[in-house]
């Protein structure tokens, strides 16, 4: 091959003045830019490696590193340098190209384009600081009807508030008003207003309570295998969602047996390649994720080429050591619904009905329909993942063209399971994109339960988003499996991150929920009332069926 | 507490808001949407009510004294009454009491009615057409029972059913109709207005009732029009409602997936339905209480293993219809009183007994009014619900 | 006693506890100043070992029962009774490497002063400071300062 026409994407800078030649940049990169020439004992870059993630300059103790982007190519406002970079490199290398983590074109967004409401004098904002604010949700589908009409005595406290005896009430004045209930439901003991607690003489449950897990801030981690993603970034999640009330989830690489101490907050993914899965695995973790499609690739399975399959992976996913991990597009055994139900069916009986079980499907253009039917087909929660979504791999032609935002999915979902008189029924994940707790707090208003979170948790571990984890070379010691790299997340503070971004956003919500005078979570649920576009055409609006901003209630 | 505030200076704020109202009643386009925004005085409202547990009845003129002592915590845009055993004579027929803009609606109204009920009478409500309510619009009720309904499969004739298909139905025509109540033996009386102007309008002194409920209304989410004020009613259940719901989105999303409309635009609609909807399910007072005002989580882990199992059970199958926001409600039905303060207390709410009397308002004045001493007295507090029956043995009474 | 204990598990390699041990024990309060600003900057007290994947950092474990003192052939090396550090006199050290040959983990080094005489550098748990600067700059929690029941990590 003659010379390449390729240019360098960034430039490495490094300030002679304040490199104190400590070498640090030369082992942290995982790309191999750096290097120290012992002959003439000075620092080179090697600029046309660099993927600008960052590891030299946030490592770098004096500061004398920096990464340009390099202005290479002649550029218009048609021919970008990220399709002129692209096509010169098919030209050279004549394959699909690669990227990582989730899409990163200009399509619009419309959490920018939303705006919260909050209360003023006619409803009073609550202070979360001085009045709970209740963010817990349980996963899993809802109960229909859970207590009897009729009831059978066993007292319990009507509100956990007995009514106050006034001192100055004469025991005899008890005017009693006594309780007869039409249509045969004597519960109540009443409104006299001298008598000890206020009673619902009814602990019976009417029927068996559907299975479900209680998650105190409605944020998951979203699936990201081993293999994926290290073992120790997966370690680092894992421990992050017990401390935290919530759920991680295996995604489609099976479990680790690390991940012992946290089966109580797994969910389990079986995906099209069903690493890993058998009756044991299913029955490890509180949730079953059957996973359709992811939104950074709809209609592509995973991809897990040989070289990362070492030992570890090789045992926990149950292949040969050094083989490619490839997941079909489709599952093989579902091309219609009434196979996805035959499985769900299938998972359900193999855990004795004793967990619930999630479809996830991506964002696309008949999202609705297909979560319809995925409820009908008996799934307890549909996780839908939206076009921001990331990967470890994908074709970038179908993670930048493919799918759906996720906030015009959920809209769709949610309207459509109402419609049908299902959205009560099931229990809706809204994924890909979410960024921080406005954006939270506007995706349960646009009508999900809870929203997974994969992208904002490895930003918080150190991803620098320079989407290159399909490389398996990542700095940052996240996407790889190489031990020089994976030793650069500890677990132990790995999880403190997380901890600490959770527990921030946790705040912010209850302050979003305080303000709009809201202190349960299940009230702000589909509550597009409390959100307003801006600079958003008619059609987008009814899309997300929210009004415009400036008009009323 | 609260003085016994004269009437100066009302009229002209009533005239304002009856006249803008009722001119616009004529534009047949008219939507009701356009009110919004126009006036937007915040506030609270009041609301009041009372019940004899022998069941005997009261005249209407003690829930309008109690109403006129809180003329302040309305704004002359909406003001109402329901009472129950009001129609003794007629008790086994439905009672639909309607707001008609002019008789073309009305015809439109009566097609609608005959489909589900066999009129049995119709007639105009009684009342003062004097000042500005000399342009106010039509107000009729209608003695019906039901039938079987194209509506309905072959032969079924649940009257709950054919009641809430018929009221949503006359509903939809709003604001140029709007259904009051359409109970047994009970009927709600509103308008634009205050509560004293609106019971003498009514001539709400004139009807005896063993349980009575009254509110005054400082709309500001939701623009003041006759169809708006309180109660809200639907079959045998009225809601007055002082507050506002921040969880009206979600709530609405709950109750139009168990086919609800919502054509009022607002809160207490929601109110009226759920209360309907967890009734329809066969669920008592006390736990429709605990559905609206749960208790919070942190006092539910606290429970024993049953209480917080129930709780928790509870809340995960109805928190679309958990009422967030600060409210106190009065729900009427046939036979009682419920009273319910939201989960943080936000609203005031107390109530009073008095030998068979029990009483409830927003102030304590509006009690003292009617009734100077009293046996008990007591804030409700927060989550709190009280319920007020009229004893079996006085069941006759209300029947 | 308190000791630095380095995780080999979560040692990345990146020498910072080098980096910022030489800050520590330079007279400036600038990292470029204190590797630039005079003819020699202060060497560190640790030094990173690697041998990849794994690194680790190396210093003094200031032993129970240290060797190097027992070495010493000038009583330069001692004990400090009160603290449990090992640490050494100046005045007294001929950098004659013996104390070098006599430490079981290579946790001493030994230079050439300004003056043409050696002597040695070791850890002293910089003694001005609540935690060590090599814990303090460790980015991912490998080095910690804690007081074990086993003296090694």
């Amino acid at each position: 091959m003659p010379r390449s026409l390729m240019q360098p994407e960034f430039l490495v800078q490094r300030d002679k003045e304040r490199c104190i030649e400590c070498k640090t940049c030369v082992r942290q990169c995982g790309f191999g830019v750096h290097e120290y020439e012992e002959a003439r004992g000075v620092l080179v870059s090697n600029d046309s490696e660099c993927v600008s993630c960052r590891r030299c300059v946030v490592f770098c103790p004096t500061g004398a590193l920096q990464i340009k982007k390099n202005e290479a190519y002649r550029e218009n406002s048609y021919w970008t340098e990220d399709r002129l970079r692209d096509l010169r490199r098919q030209a050279e290398f004549g394959g699909t190209l690669l990227t990582g983590m989730g899409c990163d074109r200009t399509y619009p967004i419309y959490f920018d384009h939303i705006l919260l409401n909050a209360s003023q004098v006619t409803n009073p904002p609550i202070d979360p600081l001085r009045e709970p604010i209740e963010t817990r949700v349980y996963i899993g589908r809802r109960p229909e009807k859970p207590v009897p009409a009729s009831a059978s005595g066993c007292g319990i406290p009507l509100t956990g508030m007995p009514m106050q005896v006034s001192a100055e009430v004469p025991a005899a004045v008890s005017a009693e008003m006594p309780c007869e209930m039409p249509k045969g439901a004597a519960t109540v003991e009443l409104g006299e207003m001298a008598k000890g607690p206020t009673t619902v003489e009814s602990g019976e449950m009417a029927t068996e309570m559907p299975p479900a897990v209680k998650l105190e801030i409605p944020v998951i981690f979203s699936a990201m295998s081993f293999g994926s993603i290290s073992k120790n970034a997966i370690l680092s999640i894992a421990r992050a969602a017990a401390s935290l009330g919530t759920m991680f989830n295996t995604g489609e690489g099976g479990m680790h047996r690390d991940l012992e101490p946290y089966k109580d907050h797994m969910i389990v993914q079986v995906a099209s390649g069903r690493f890993g899965v058998d009756p044991s695995y299913l029955n490890a973790g509180r949730i079953i994720e059957i996973k359709i499609g992811q939104g950074a690739k709809p209609g592509i399975g995973g991809h897990l080429p040989g070289e990362k399959v070492g030992e570890e992976i090789a045992l926990t996913r149950g292949i040969p050591r050094g083989s490619d991990a490839i997941s079909p597009a489709p599952h093989h055994d579902i091309y219609s619904i009434e196979d996805l139900r035959q499985l769900i069916y299938t998972a359900k009986e193999a855990t004795e009905y004793r967990k619930p079980v999630s479809v996830k499907i991506a964002a696309v253009h008949n999202v609705a329909a297909i979560a319809s039917g995925a409820a009908r087909a008996g799934a307890d929660i549909i996780a839908v993942d939206g076009l921001r979504g990331g990967t470890g791999a994908a074709p970038k032609m179908i993670r930048d063209n493919v799918g759906l935002p996720i906030e015009l999915a959920i809209s769709a979902v949610d309207r459509r399971l109402r419609r049908e008189g299902l959205r009560e029924k099931v229990f809706l994940i809204a994924g890909g994109g979410i960024r921080c707790s406005a954006d939270l707090a506007k995706i349960i208003c646009l009508g999900a339960d809870a929203a997974y979170i994969g992208t904002a948790a490895l930003l918080a571990l150190g991803c620098h988003l320079c989407h290159k984890c399909y490389t398996g070379n990542c700095s940052w010691g996240i996407a790889t499996q190489n031990p020089y790299l994976t030793r650069r997340i500890n677990p132990e503070l790995g999880s403190q991150r997380l901890i600490n971004l959770l527990t921030a956003w946790s705040h912010e919500l209850k302050e979003i929920m305080g303000a709009m005078g809201i202190n349960a979570i299940e009230s702000l649920r589909g509550n597009r009332l409390q959100l307003r576009g801006v600079g958003l055409p008619e059609n987008e609006l009814r899309e997300l069926e929210i009004k415009q901003a400036g008009e009323a209630m | 507490m609260v003085a016994h505030y004269g009437l100066v200076g009302c009229s002209t704020r009533l005239l304002c808001g009856v006249n803008s109202v009722l001119s616009r009643h004529d534009n047949q386009d008219l939507h009701y949407e356009d009110f919004e925004g126009r006036i937007r005085i915040p506030s609270g409202c009041a609301i009041a009510g009372l019940i004899n547990r022998k069941g005997e009845l009261t005249s209407g003129h003690t829930i309008a004294e109690m109403m006129a002592v809180m003329h302040e915590r309305s704004n002359g845009l909406g003001a109402g009454y329901a009472g129950y055993g009001i129609y003794p004579d007629r008790s086994d027929s439905y009672a639909f009491h309607l707001i008609l803009a002019d008789e073309w609606i009305q015809q439109e109204v009566e097609v609608i009615l005959s489909r589900a009920f066999s009129m049995e009478s119709k007639e105009e409500i009684p009342v003062k057409r004097i000042g500005a309510y000399k342009q106010a619009p039509l107000v009729w009720r209608y003695f019906c029972s039901p039938r079987c309904s194209p509506w309905m499969a072959d032969g079924e004739t649940d009257a709950d059913e054919l009641l809430l298909k018929t009221t949503m139905r006359i509903n939809r025509l709003a604001p140029r109709a709007t259904v009051m109540s359409c109970g047994k033996n009970m009927g709600v009386f509103k308008g634009v207005g205050y509560p004293e102007e609106i019971a003498e309008f009514f001539r709400i002194d004139e009807y005896q009732g063993y349980s009575w409920i009254g509110h005054g209304r400082f709309p500001t989410n939701t623009p003041g029009w006759w169809g708006g004020a309180h109660p809200f009613s639907i079959g045998e259940i009225a809601v007055v409602h002082n507050g506002e719901l921040s969880s009206y989105g979600a709530n609405k999303n709950y109750l139009e997936s168990c086919s609800y409309e919502l054509s009022l635009q607002t809160d207490t609609e929601v109110m009226a339905y759920a209360v309907h909807y967890l009734r329809s399910q066969g669920y008592s007072w006390g736990l429709i209480a605990a559905i609206f005002a749960p208790p919070h989580w942190s006092d539910i882990d606290r429970m024993g293993d049953r209480e917080r199992e129930f709780y928790t059970a509870l809340r995960r199958a109805y928190g679309g219809l958990l009422m967030n926001g600060p409210f106190s409600i009065i729900v009427a039905f046939s036979g009682g009183l419920m009273a319910l303060n939201d989960r943080l207390k936000l609203r005031p709410l107390i109530a009073g007994t008095s030998g068979d009397f029990l009483y409830m308002a927003s102030e304590e004045a509006a009690i003292r009014q009617v009734c100077e001493r009293l046996d008990t007295l007591k804030p409700l507090e927060a989550g709190e619900a009280l319920i007020g029956l009229v004893e079996e043995e006085s069941r006759c009474h209300v029947a | 006693m308190k000791r630095v204990h380095c995780n080999l598990e979560f040692c990345v390699n990146c020498h910072l506890c080098e980096v910022y041990c030489t800050l520590a024990h330079s007279p400036y309060n600038d990292l470029v100043a204190a590797f630039k600003g005079g003819a020699h900057p202060e060497p560190a007290r640790l030094f990173v070992e690697e041998r990849r994947p794994a690194s680790f950092a190396v210093q003094c474990r200031h032993c129970d029962d240290p060797y190097c003192v027992t070495s010493c052939l000038t009583g330069a090396l001692y004990k400090e009774e009160s603290s449990g550090r090992v640490l050494y006199l100046q005045g007294k050290c001929i950098g004659c490497g013996t104390c070098l040959v006599a430490c079981p983990y290579g946790a001493i080094k030994r230079r050439m002063k300004p003056d043409g005489h050696f002597t040695i550098v070791k850890c002293d748990l910089c003694p001005d400071r609540t935690r060590p600067a090599c814990v303090e700059a460790c980015p991912n929690l490998a080095l910690k300062y804690e007081e074990r029941e086993q003296m090694n990590p």
